[in-house]
């Protein structure tokens, strides 16, 4: 059986999603959809939290997440954590939904199905965070190749970098069947 | 959109201003800025600065390439309200924004 995969074909974007590693993508999306989750304080507005507008106004200690959630304002913490609380429950809110999505695509193994605009947004945008989160915990750096010839071989974070090479391959074959 | 300023900014000058004397133009403009990171593709930046901004493909390799190089480029510029908008878009598009006024 061929590989997870993307190809074009008249203008659409098909994909296969490989029997053995749908299980694997459902996992790391599960994650993920948990991890961007939108936060609702215990003691939080209930008409604040309706329209949008969180707590947090400072960038999260999770590195992953404060890589996800960025300030907005390089040197400017009061401007950053007002505009956090007016965006980031709507932006947790938009990845969490983006990650629902690609799992709803992932239901039929082995079968090839054609992805609507919306869809291939929700897979670049899913796949882009699930390598940040992944790359952040890792620490990559551009050279990341190095960092993994570096680790013994049965050091564990082999298989993390295995499956960060294997979304950074999945992105780029999906990004060079767009137009 | 499509609006772009002139240059990717080189040196990380930092100065502290004497607010009075350097706000004197209400309408200087903000810019936002797009920094490099070791995590998200080449190919994928250019495609989200094409497809967002609506930049040719020449213009988003060219941005693509100052933010990977220079360590950040300026994508756009605008009003305060525009640019919190484009930094809202990329940190959606998981690229790492922010913005400022412009020195």
């Amino acid at each position: 059986m061929a590989p997870t995969r993307f190809r074009r074909r008249r203008g659409a974007v098909l994909l296969t999603v490989h029997e053995l590693e749908a299980p694997v993508l459902l996992g790391l999306l599960a994650q993920l959809a948990d991890l961007v989750a939108p936060e609702v304080a215990a003691d939080a507005d209930p008409l604040a939290a309706m329209v949008g507008i969180g707590t947090a106004t400072a960038p999260s200690d999770n590195p992953v997440l404060a890589r996800l959630f960025p300030d907005a304002y390089a040197d400017d913490p009061e401007s950053s954590g007002e505009f956090r609380r007016y965006t980031e429950n709507s932006l947790r809110e938009r990845k969490h939904a983006a990650a629902l999505a690609v799992i709803a695509t992932l239901e039929e193994p082995g079968v090839e199905r054609p992805l609507s605009p919306e869809e291939v947004e929700a897979w670049l945008g899913a796949l882009t965070d699930l390598r940040l989160a992944i790359g952040t915990a890792l620490s990559v750096d551009e050279d990341w190749e190095a960092q993994l010839a570096g680790l013994p071989p049965d050091h564990p974070a082999r298989q993390s970098f295995e499956i960060y090479n294997w979304l950074s391959w999945l992105q780029e074959t999906l990004l060079r069947c767009l137009p | 959109m499509g609006r772009v300023t002139a240059a990717t900014v080189t040196a990380p000058v930092e100065l502290e201003q004497p607010v009075a004397e350097t706000d004197i133009r209400p309408d200087r403009p903000w810019i936002t800025l797009v920094w490099n990171d070791p995590i998200n593709l080449m190919s994928y930046v250019s495609y989200i600065f094409r497809t967002y901004f609506g930049y040719d493909q020449a213009e988003a390799d060219r941005l693509m390439l100052a933010v990977h190089n220079e360590g950040r480029a300026v994508v756009s510029n605008g009003t305060r309200e525009e640019m919190e908008r484009d930094v809202t878009a990329m940190h959606g598009y998981g690229l790492w924004a922010t913005l400022q006024q412009d020195d």
